[in-house]
């Protein structure tokens, strides 16, 4: 991952494809990051006028998936894309919920985003940090010195987990594609799958239990679009509101069963989650399963269907009851 | 006399109209015996049952789920149960990694001219259920009731 591009660099060519576009008539809003109130905090931007256009920044803490403001959007829109939001588009499309030609990708290769709450946690609130787009270091800015800190130390845990990092599909590419990350083992799926069934069940209620029902973590998912979401349908009433355990769990399971074969795994759900529910966990089984029973990657094809909306005459056969 | 001694499972059972539930029916008319712990719901397909069914069942107190339906290639609108095959696997997996007991929620093919089978596959999910004990882990409690 040396060839990565500079932040600046990055910030410099996303600015010029966004002016190209908006100047030619392409696109009526470039949906981006700039920078946010504090620091370590990037936010999305909806530039419409040329003047704006100074606002887009693209830095390590834009962690946000921007594919959720797709879906409804009547304009035609340009948007910046690190991997996980491409692959989140590319659902998207299959799905019929973006038109491929109402959009515009501009693609960014992505070295991982920064966890703005670790460093705070680490380092005492206020950090200032510098990312310079090097894979490896940051630097810790304080008042009379510098301090280098190790990068992958502060990724967000989905980031560390990523093996797509550059984006799938888009339009326009700036910056250098990185080097693809390795292949995931899954290793932390297989680690609580060997735990003991009641080890594995307290480790959940403990988890879910913390769960406020606030549905932050569907929000926030690019991929929760149903006009109707089935804990807020009342006839017939699937799920009880309260926040019991019972509920909660059957909430954490169904919707993440929804997601199954469709979860582009950017960790939207969990950075939403005010209660750091460990939402991943199923997500991740999910993923796992769905890659080796259908050998199926969310979002990596616009041709193949969701491995649950579709099947195939010789697929493997579960033990069933068969006396 | 202790309440173990009495205890019976209650087992919700979906079966899709066109093969396991007529399967049942065909068991019955042959009086073939086998246990009462099922709850029979008929539902038009296998492909139509929700995980939300299962996950709702349990919630409201039933020991154990058995989901059945036509063999594959015998669906009567051609491929809805290779669709529920792959829901089934997918849920499997993700119950028992959750650490629910492993036979809580079965699957079974059963065709309409498999009465023998019928009774056979719900004398072995009783049993395997009954041996797991009262469903604990998803049943809501509700307060004070």
């Amino acid at each position: 991952m040396s060839s990565v591009s500079s932040m600046s660099q990055l910030t410099r060519e996303i600015r010029e494809s966004a002016r190209k576009l908006l100047r030619d008539g392409q696109v009526q809003v470039v949906i981006g990051f700039e920078r946010g109130s504090l620091p370590l905090r990037s936010r999305p931007c909806f530039v419409r006028r040329e003047e704006d256009i100074d606002r887009l920044v693209w830095d390590g803490c834009c962690e946000t998936n921007l594919a959720r403001y797709l879906p409804k959007r009547k304009e035609k829109a340009a948007i910046v894309a690190k991997g996980c939001d491409s692959r989140a588009i590319v659902e998207l499309i299959k799905e019929n919920q973006v038109h491929r030609d109402q959009i515009v990708i501009i693609g960014v290769p992505c070295n991982g985003m920064i966890d703005g709450l670790l460093i705070e946690a680490k380092m005492g609130r206020g950090s200032i940090v510098e990312d310079e787009g090097s894979a490896e270091k940051l630097i810790l800015k304080r008042t009379n010195s510098e301090e280098i800190l190790d990068r992958t130390d502060f990724l967000h845990e989905h980031c560390k987990a990523c093996t797509h990092p550059d984006p799938v599909l888009y339009d326009v590419l700036v910056g250098q594609p990185s080097a693809e990350a390795a292949k995931d083992t899954f290793s932390d799926v297989e680690a609580f799958g060997a735990r003991d069934e009641e080890g594995r069940w307290a480790y959940l209620v403990h988890e879910v239990g913390k769960c406020i029902r606030c549905y932050a973590c569907r929000n926030a998912c690019p991929l929760c679009y149903c006009p109707e979401c089935f804990v807020d349908a009342s006839q017939p009433r699937w799920v009880g509101k309260s926040t019991e355990l019972s509920d909660t769990m059957v909430f954490h399971l169904i919707r993440a069963f929804h997601l199954a074969g469709r979860c582009v795994a950017c960790g939207a759900c969990e950075r939403a989650c005010p209660m750091g529910v460990d939402i991943r966990k199923l997500n991740r089984k999910l993923q796992k399963d769905v890659k080796d029973l259908f050998n199926h990657e969310a979002g990596m094809s616009l041709e193949e269907a969701s491995p649950l909306a579709d099947f195939r005459v010789d697929d493997p056969e579960q033990p069933m009851v068969d006396p | 006399m202790m309440e173990s001694d009495t205890w019976e499972p209650k087992i919700v059972a979906f079966l899709c109209n066109w093969c396991s539930y007529a399967g049942a029916d065909l068991a019955g008319t042959s009086r073939i015996q086998y246990p009462s712990n099922i709850r029979v719901v008929r539902v038009p397909c296998s492909g139509r049952i929700d995980p939300l069914f299962i996950l709702a069942s349990l919630q409201k107190g039933a020991d154990g789920v058995l989901v059945s339906g036509c063999h594959p290639g015998d669906c009567h609108y051609l491929t809805g149960n290779y669709s529920a095959r792959r829901k089934f696997a997918v849920l499997k997996s993700l119950l028992q990694y959750i650490g629910l007991e492993e036979g809580r929620v079965q699957f079974s093919w059963v065709s309409a001219a498999e009465g023998t089978r019928f009774a056979k596959v719900v004398e072995q999910v009783t049993a395997r259920i009954k041996a797991l004990g009262k469903s604990k882990k998803l049943v809501k409690e509700i307060p004070g009731g």
